[in-house]
Protein backbone atom coordinates (compact mmCIF):
# COMPACT_ATOMS: atom_id res chain seq x y z
CA UNK A 1 0.00 0.00 0.00
CA UNK A 2 3.17 2.31 0.91
CA UNK A 3 4.58 2.26 -2.88
CA UNK A 4 0.62 3.08 -3.79
CA UNK A 5 0.35 6.01 -1.73
CA UNK A 6 4.10 6.77 -3.09
CA UNK A 7 2.58 6.88 -6.65
CA UNK A 8 -0.19 8.92 -6.20
CA UNK A 9 1.93 11.61 -4.11
CA UNK A 10 4.41 12.08 -6.20
CA UNK A 11 3.28 15.14 -8.53
CA UNK A 12 6.31 14.25 -10.96
CA UNK A 13 4.98 10.36 -11.25
CA UNK A 14 1.49 11.95 -11.68
CA UNK A 15 2.20 14.13 -14.50
CA UNK A 16 3.69 11.67 -16.54
CA UNK A 17 1.17 8.99 -15.50
CA UNK A 18 -1.30 11.88 -16.58
CA UNK A 19 0.31 11.93 -20.27
CA UNK A 20 0.75 8.12 -20.57
CA UNK A 21 -2.79 7.65 -19.41
CA UNK A 22 -3.89 10.47 -22.21
CA UNK A 23 -1.98 8.76 -24.77
CA UNK A 24 -3.37 5.58 -24.30
CA UNK A 25 -7.39 7.01 -24.13
CA UNK A 26 -6.58 8.73 -27.19
CA UNK A 27 -5.53 6.00 -28.94
CA UNK A 28 -8.09 3.72 -27.66
CA UNK A 29 -10.57 6.44 -28.69
CA UNK A 30 -9.27 6.68 -32.80
CA UNK A 31 -9.32 3.37 -33.02
CA UNK A 32 -12.80 2.62 -31.52
CA UNK A 33 -13.63 5.44 -33.89
CA UNK A 34 -15.17 7.87 -31.37
CA UNK A 35 -12.86 10.81 -32.86
CA UNK A 36 -14.75 10.91 -35.86
CA UNK A 37 -17.44 13.69 -36.41
CA UNK A 38 -19.27 11.28 -38.41
CA UNK A 39 -19.95 8.62 -35.88
CA UNK A 40 -20.92 11.25 -32.82
CA UNK A 41 -22.96 12.64 -34.66
CA UNK A 42 -24.40 9.66 -36.43
CA UNK A 43 -25.13 8.26 -32.51
CA UNK A 44 -26.97 11.25 -32.08
CA UNK A 45 -29.01 10.77 -34.73
CA UNK A 46 -29.47 6.95 -33.53
CA UNK A 47 -28.18 5.78 -37.53
CA UNK A 48 -24.61 4.85 -35.65
CA UNK A 49 -24.20 3.23 -32.24
CA UNK A 50 -20.73 3.09 -32.04
CA UNK A 51 -19.90 5.49 -29.38
CA UNK A 52 -22.79 3.73 -27.27
CA UNK A 53 -21.39 0.52 -27.65
CA UNK A 54 -17.68 1.90 -26.77
CA UNK A 55 -18.98 3.38 -23.54
CA UNK A 56 -21.65 0.58 -22.49
CA UNK A 57 -18.30 -2.07 -23.37
CA UNK A 58 -16.20 0.49 -21.19
CA UNK A 59 -18.74 0.25 -18.25
CA UNK A 60 -19.66 -3.41 -18.69
CA UNK A 61 -15.57 -3.99 -17.82
CA UNK A 62 -15.12 -1.67 -15.38
CA UNK A 63 -17.90 -2.04 -13.63
CA UNK A 64 -16.86 -5.58 -12.75
CA UNK A 65 -13.27 -4.77 -12.08
CA UNK A 66 -13.75 -1.62 -9.70
CA UNK A 67 -15.55 -2.80 -6.72
CA UNK A 68 -13.16 -5.92 -6.38
CA UNK A 69 -10.33 -2.86 -6.81
CA UNK A 70 -12.42 -0.95 -4.12
CA UNK A 71 -12.65 -4.28 -1.59
CA UNK A 72 -9.40 -5.17 -1.50
CA UNK A 73 -8.28 -0.94 -1.30
CA UNK A 74 -6.67 -0.07 -4.36
CA UNK A 75 -9.30 1.90 -5.53
CA UNK A 76 -11.95 4.78 -3.50
CA UNK A 77 -15.31 5.69 -4.72
CA UNK A 78 -15.73 9.17 -6.10
CA UNK A 79 -19.19 9.18 -6.43
CA UNK A 80 -20.62 12.61 -4.97
CA UNK A 81 -24.49 13.79 -4.10
CA UNK A 82 -25.83 15.23 -7.29
CA UNK A 83 -28.57 17.69 -8.10
CA UNK A 84 -31.42 18.48 -10.40
CA UNK A 85 -30.19 21.86 -10.94
CA UNK A 86 -26.17 20.62 -11.54
CA UNK A 87 -27.30 17.37 -13.40
CA UNK A 88 -29.65 17.88 -15.36
CA UNK A 89 -29.72 21.22 -16.47
CA UNK A 90 -25.92 20.95 -17.11
CA UNK A 91 -26.00 17.66 -18.76
CA UNK A 92 -28.62 18.92 -21.24
CA UNK A 93 -27.04 22.26 -21.69
CA UNK A 94 -23.86 19.73 -22.75
CA UNK A 95 -25.60 17.92 -25.01
CA UNK A 96 -26.92 20.94 -27.16
CA UNK A 97 -22.93 21.66 -27.34
CA UNK A 98 -22.30 17.95 -28.01
CA UNK A 99 -24.62 18.47 -30.71
CA UNK A 100 -23.34 21.50 -32.50
CA UNK A 101 -19.87 20.72 -31.97
CA UNK A 102 -19.93 16.91 -32.92
CA UNK A 103 -17.33 15.77 -30.05
CA UNK A 104 -17.04 15.49 -26.54
CA UNK A 105 -14.35 16.82 -24.19
CA UNK A 106 -12.14 13.94 -24.89
CA UNK A 107 -12.85 12.96 -28.00
CA UNK A 108 -12.66 17.18 -29.38
CA UNK A 109 -8.89 16.73 -28.17
CA UNK A 110 -8.46 12.94 -30.30
CA UNK A 111 -9.82 14.57 -33.44
CA UNK A 112 -7.67 17.15 -32.98
CA UNK A 113 -5.12 14.59 -33.16
CA UNK A 114 -6.21 13.09 -36.25
CA UNK A 115 -6.44 16.51 -38.26
CA UNK A 116 -9.44 17.79 -37.30
CA UNK A 117 -9.12 21.71 -37.15
CA UNK A 118 -12.67 22.81 -36.55
CA UNK A 119 -12.21 20.77 -33.47
CA UNK A 120 -8.83 22.43 -32.72
CA UNK A 121 -10.23 26.25 -34.22
CA UNK A 122 -13.88 25.96 -32.85
CA UNK A 123 -13.93 22.96 -30.47
CA UNK A 124 -10.90 23.36 -27.92
CA UNK A 125 -11.06 27.79 -28.55
CA UNK A 126 -14.93 27.11 -27.44
CA UNK A 127 -14.12 24.55 -24.62
CA UNK A 128 -11.90 27.22 -22.63
CA UNK A 129 -14.41 30.44 -23.33
CA UNK A 130 -17.04 28.30 -21.91
CA UNK A 131 -15.14 27.40 -18.89
CA UNK A 132 -14.44 30.42 -18.77
CA UNK A 133 -17.88 32.01 -18.08
CA UNK A 134 -18.81 28.91 -15.92
CA UNK A 135 -15.58 29.81 -13.54
CA UNK A 136 -16.66 33.42 -13.70
CA UNK A 137 -20.64 32.73 -12.88
CA UNK A 138 -19.05 29.46 -10.51
CA UNK A 139 -20.01 31.59 -7.11
CA UNK A 140 -23.56 33.11 -8.10
CA UNK A 141 -24.75 29.69 -9.48
CA UNK A 142 -22.96 27.35 -6.51
CA UNK A 143 -25.89 27.52 -3.49
CA UNK A 144 -28.46 28.59 -5.79
CA UNK A 145 -29.57 26.40 -9.44
CA UNK A 146 -26.19 23.66 -8.76
CA UNK A 147 -27.40 22.97 -5.38
CA UNK A 148 -31.30 22.61 -6.18
CA UNK A 149 -33.33 19.12 -6.39
CA UNK A 150 -31.14 17.07 -4.24
CA UNK A 151 -31.12 13.39 -5.43
CA UNK A 152 -32.47 10.77 -2.82
CA UNK A 153 -29.12 8.93 -3.41
CA UNK A 154 -25.40 8.60 -3.90
CA UNK A 155 -25.37 5.41 -5.53
CA UNK A 156 -27.66 3.48 -7.66
CA UNK A 157 -28.18 0.18 -4.90
CA UNK A 158 -28.64 3.18 -2.58
CA UNK A 159 -31.41 4.41 -4.28
CA UNK A 160 -32.41 0.81 -4.91
CA UNK A 161 -31.79 -0.81 -1.27
CA UNK A 162 -30.62 -3.67 -3.22
CA UNK A 163 -27.26 -5.20 -2.50
CA UNK A 164 -24.43 -4.10 -4.56
CA UNK A 165 -23.82 -7.15 -6.88
CA UNK A 166 -27.42 -7.60 -7.23
CA UNK A 167 -27.66 -4.18 -9.10
CA UNK A 168 -23.90 -5.14 -11.18
CA UNK A 169 -25.85 -8.26 -12.69
CA UNK A 170 -28.95 -6.45 -13.33
CA UNK A 171 -27.44 -3.78 -15.43
CA UNK A 172 -24.99 -6.20 -16.81
CA UNK A 173 -27.62 -8.24 -17.90
CA UNK A 174 -29.66 -5.21 -19.31
CA UNK A 175 -26.29 -3.70 -21.18
CA UNK A 176 -25.56 -7.02 -22.88
CA UNK A 177 -29.15 -7.39 -24.04
CA UNK A 178 -29.57 -3.68 -25.75
CA UNK A 179 -25.58 -4.80 -27.58
CA UNK A 180 -27.29 -7.97 -28.78
CA UNK A 181 -30.60 -6.29 -29.91
CA UNK A 182 -28.07 -3.72 -31.63
CA UNK A 183 -26.37 -6.66 -33.21
CA UNK A 184 -29.79 -7.86 -34.58
CA UNK A 185 -30.93 -4.83 -36.15
CA UNK A 186 -27.36 -4.25 -37.49
CA UNK A 187 -26.90 -0.83 -36.08
CA UNK B 1 2.14 -9.58 -34.90
CA UNK B 2 1.54 -5.75 -34.21
CA UNK B 3 -0.47 -5.70 -36.89
CA UNK B 4 -3.24 -4.50 -34.70
CA UNK B 5 -1.51 -1.58 -34.30
CA UNK B 6 -2.11 -0.53 -38.10
CA UNK B 7 -5.69 -1.66 -38.66
CA UNK B 8 -8.02 1.16 -39.41
CA UNK B 9 -10.62 0.33 -36.75
CA UNK B 10 -10.98 -2.01 -33.95
CA UNK B 11 -14.64 -3.20 -32.85
CA UNK B 12 -16.02 -0.87 -30.56
CA UNK B 13 -16.26 -3.51 -27.97
CA UNK B 14 -12.14 -4.69 -27.77
CA UNK B 15 -11.57 -0.54 -27.61
CA UNK B 16 -14.74 0.19 -25.03
CA UNK B 17 -13.18 -3.02 -22.64
CA UNK B 18 -9.87 -1.24 -22.95
CA UNK B 19 -11.02 2.26 -21.80
CA UNK B 20 -12.38 0.22 -19.42
CA UNK B 21 -9.73 -0.90 -17.73
CA UNK B 22 -7.74 2.15 -18.46
CA UNK B 23 -10.48 4.20 -16.06
CA UNK B 24 -9.79 1.04 -13.43
CA UNK B 25 -6.39 1.81 -13.80
CA UNK B 26 -6.45 5.80 -13.37
CA UNK B 27 -8.18 5.14 -10.45
CA UNK B 28 -5.76 2.94 -9.08
CA UNK B 29 -2.40 4.75 -9.58
CA UNK B 30 -4.21 8.37 -9.81
CA UNK B 31 -7.06 7.98 -7.23
CA UNK B 32 -9.29 10.41 -10.16
CA UNK B 33 -11.93 9.06 -12.28
CA UNK B 34 -10.63 9.43 -15.87
CA UNK B 35 -12.46 12.74 -17.19
CA UNK B 36 -11.24 15.36 -19.81
CA UNK B 37 -13.02 18.65 -18.78
CA UNK B 38 -11.53 19.60 -15.38
CA UNK B 39 -8.06 19.77 -18.06
CA UNK B 40 -9.70 22.71 -19.65
CA UNK B 41 -9.95 24.57 -16.39
CA UNK B 42 -6.83 24.40 -15.87
CA UNK B 43 -5.91 25.48 -18.93
CA UNK B 44 -8.64 28.55 -19.05
CA UNK B 45 -6.99 29.05 -15.01
CA UNK B 46 -2.95 29.46 -16.57
CA UNK B 47 -4.22 31.36 -19.27
CA UNK B 48 -5.75 33.69 -17.15
CA UNK B 49 -3.16 34.02 -14.83
CA UNK B 50 -0.68 35.06 -17.46
CA UNK B 51 -3.18 38.17 -17.82
CA UNK B 52 -3.61 38.35 -14.30
CA UNK B 53 -2.17 36.02 -11.65
CA UNK B 54 -3.94 37.92 -9.04
CA UNK B 55 -7.39 38.00 -10.48
CA UNK B 56 -7.07 34.36 -11.12
CA UNK B 57 -6.33 33.61 -8.01
CA UNK B 58 -9.15 35.19 -5.99
CA UNK B 59 -11.37 33.20 -8.65
CA UNK B 60 -13.12 30.38 -5.95
CA UNK B 61 -13.68 28.23 -9.27
CA UNK B 62 -10.13 28.01 -9.57
CA UNK B 63 -9.44 27.98 -6.05
CA UNK B 64 -11.48 24.75 -6.26
CA UNK B 65 -9.82 23.59 -9.22
CA UNK B 66 -6.18 24.78 -8.97
CA UNK B 67 -4.90 25.64 -12.28
CA UNK B 68 -1.69 23.66 -12.97
CA UNK B 69 -0.03 21.26 -14.87
CA UNK B 70 -0.90 17.68 -13.36
CA UNK B 71 -2.10 14.61 -14.03
CA UNK B 72 -6.06 15.86 -14.90
CA UNK B 73 -4.15 18.79 -17.17
CA UNK B 74 -1.67 16.21 -19.10
CA UNK B 75 -5.10 14.14 -20.14
CA UNK B 76 -5.43 16.16 -22.66
CA UNK B 77 -1.99 16.49 -24.56
CA UNK B 78 -1.76 12.89 -23.73
CA UNK B 79 -5.26 12.04 -25.70
CA UNK B 80 -4.16 14.12 -28.97
CA UNK B 81 -0.61 12.39 -29.04
CA UNK B 82 -2.38 9.24 -29.10
CA UNK B 83 -4.91 9.84 -31.34
CA UNK B 84 -2.45 11.31 -33.38
CA UNK B 85 -0.29 7.95 -33.35
CA UNK B 86 -3.26 5.77 -33.90
CA UNK B 87 -4.48 7.45 -36.95
CA UNK B 88 -0.71 8.09 -37.87
CA UNK B 89 -0.17 4.53 -37.75
CA UNK B 90 -3.90 3.59 -39.39
CA UNK B 91 -2.78 5.45 -42.20
CA UNK B 92 -6.24 7.82 -41.77
CA UNK B 93 -4.26 11.12 -40.51
CA UNK B 94 -5.82 14.07 -42.63
CA UNK B 95 -6.42 17.59 -42.02
CA UNK B 96 -10.16 18.82 -42.80
CA UNK B 97 -11.83 22.17 -41.79
CA UNK B 98 -15.15 20.60 -42.63
CA UNK B 99 -15.87 16.85 -41.76
CA UNK B 100 -18.14 14.93 -44.88
CA UNK B 101 -21.52 14.28 -42.76
CA UNK B 102 -21.16 18.28 -42.36
CA UNK B 103 -20.27 19.11 -45.88
CA UNK B 104 -23.02 17.14 -47.77
CA UNK B 105 -26.08 18.67 -45.47
CA UNK B 106 -24.42 22.05 -44.91
CA UNK B 107 -21.49 22.56 -47.68
CA UNK B 108 -18.11 23.17 -47.30
CA UNK B 109 -17.63 26.30 -46.09
CA UNK B 110 -15.34 26.42 -43.45
CA UNK B 111 -16.16 29.97 -41.76
CA UNK B 112 -19.73 28.36 -40.84
CA UNK B 113 -18.28 25.08 -40.01
CA UNK B 114 -16.12 26.78 -37.28
CA UNK B 115 -18.72 29.31 -36.30
CA UNK B 116 -21.08 26.43 -35.18
CA UNK B 117 -18.07 24.67 -33.86
CA UNK B 118 -17.03 27.35 -31.62
CA UNK B 119 -20.83 27.65 -30.44
CA UNK B 120 -21.10 24.10 -29.62
CA UNK B 121 -17.48 24.02 -27.48
CA UNK B 122 -18.70 27.28 -25.78
CA UNK B 123 -21.85 25.29 -24.59
CA UNK B 124 -19.92 22.13 -24.11
CA UNK B 125 -17.14 23.54 -22.05
CA UNK B 126 -19.82 25.26 -19.89
CA UNK B 127 -22.10 22.41 -19.46
CA UNK B 128 -19.51 20.13 -18.61
CA UNK B 129 -18.54 22.17 -15.82
CA UNK B 130 -22.15 22.89 -14.76
CA UNK B 131 -22.69 19.35 -14.67
CA UNK B 132 -19.54 18.40 -13.26
CA UNK B 133 -18.15 16.32 -15.54
CA UNK B 134 -18.12 14.77 -19.06
CA UNK B 135 -18.71 11.73 -21.47
CA UNK B 136 -15.77 10.05 -20.07
CA UNK B 137 -15.93 11.71 -16.26
CA UNK B 138 -19.82 10.98 -16.09
CA UNK B 139 -20.31 8.43 -18.44
CA UNK B 140 -17.79 6.15 -17.88
CA UNK B 141 -15.90 6.71 -14.74
CA UNK B 142 -19.08 7.74 -12.62
CA UNK B 143 -21.12 4.76 -14.13
CA UNK B 144 -18.67 2.17 -12.96
CA UNK B 145 -18.97 3.41 -9.85
CA UNK B 146 -22.33 3.15 -10.28
CA UNK B 147 -23.51 7.04 -8.86
CA UNK B 148 -26.60 7.95 -9.45
CA UNK B 149 -25.66 11.61 -10.38
CA UNK B 150 -23.41 9.83 -13.13
CA UNK B 151 -25.61 7.91 -14.98
CA UNK B 152 -28.63 10.74 -14.71
CA UNK B 153 -25.99 13.28 -16.34
CA UNK B 154 -24.79 10.81 -19.05
CA UNK B 155 -28.65 10.29 -19.82
CA UNK B 156 -29.26 14.10 -19.96
CA UNK B 157 -25.97 14.41 -22.62
CA UNK B 158 -27.77 12.06 -24.92
CA UNK B 159 -31.32 13.54 -24.68
CA UNK B 160 -30.10 16.88 -24.98
CA UNK B 161 -27.54 16.15 -28.32
CA UNK B 162 -30.19 13.98 -29.46
CA UNK B 163 -32.34 16.89 -29.43
CA UNK B 164 -30.19 18.96 -31.04
CA UNK B 165 -28.98 16.96 -33.71
CA UNK B 166 -32.28 15.90 -34.77
CA UNK B 167 -32.98 19.71 -34.86
CA UNK B 168 -30.29 20.34 -36.82
CA UNK B 169 -29.51 17.50 -38.97
CA UNK B 170 -33.36 16.26 -39.77
CA UNK B 171 -35.50 19.78 -39.26
CA UNK B 172 -33.09 22.37 -40.51
CA UNK B 173 -31.09 20.00 -42.98
CA UNK B 174 -34.75 18.83 -43.87
CA UNK B 175 -34.85 22.32 -44.88
CA UNK B 176 -31.97 22.91 -47.08
CA UNK B 177 -31.65 19.57 -48.80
Amino acid sequence: MTSLAAIRGSSRTQVVLGLFTGICFGFLLQKGGATDYGVIEGQLLLTNFTVLKLMLSAVMVGMIVFPILKKFGYANSHAAHGTLGANVIGGLIFGAGFALLGYCPGTVAGAVGTGALDALIGGMTGMLIGTGFFAGLYPALKSRVLAYGKFPAVTVPEFLHLNLWVVIIILEAFMTGFLILLGQYRL
Amino acid sequence: MFGFLTQAVWSPYIAGAGIGILSCLALVLADRPLGCSTAFVKARGLIGKVFSAEKTEKMEYYQEIVPQMDWAFMIIPGIIIGAFLSSVLSGTFHVIWVPALWESVFGGNAVLRIIVALVGGILLGFGARWAGGCTSGHGISGSIQLSLASMITAACFFAGGIAVAVLLYRVIGGILI
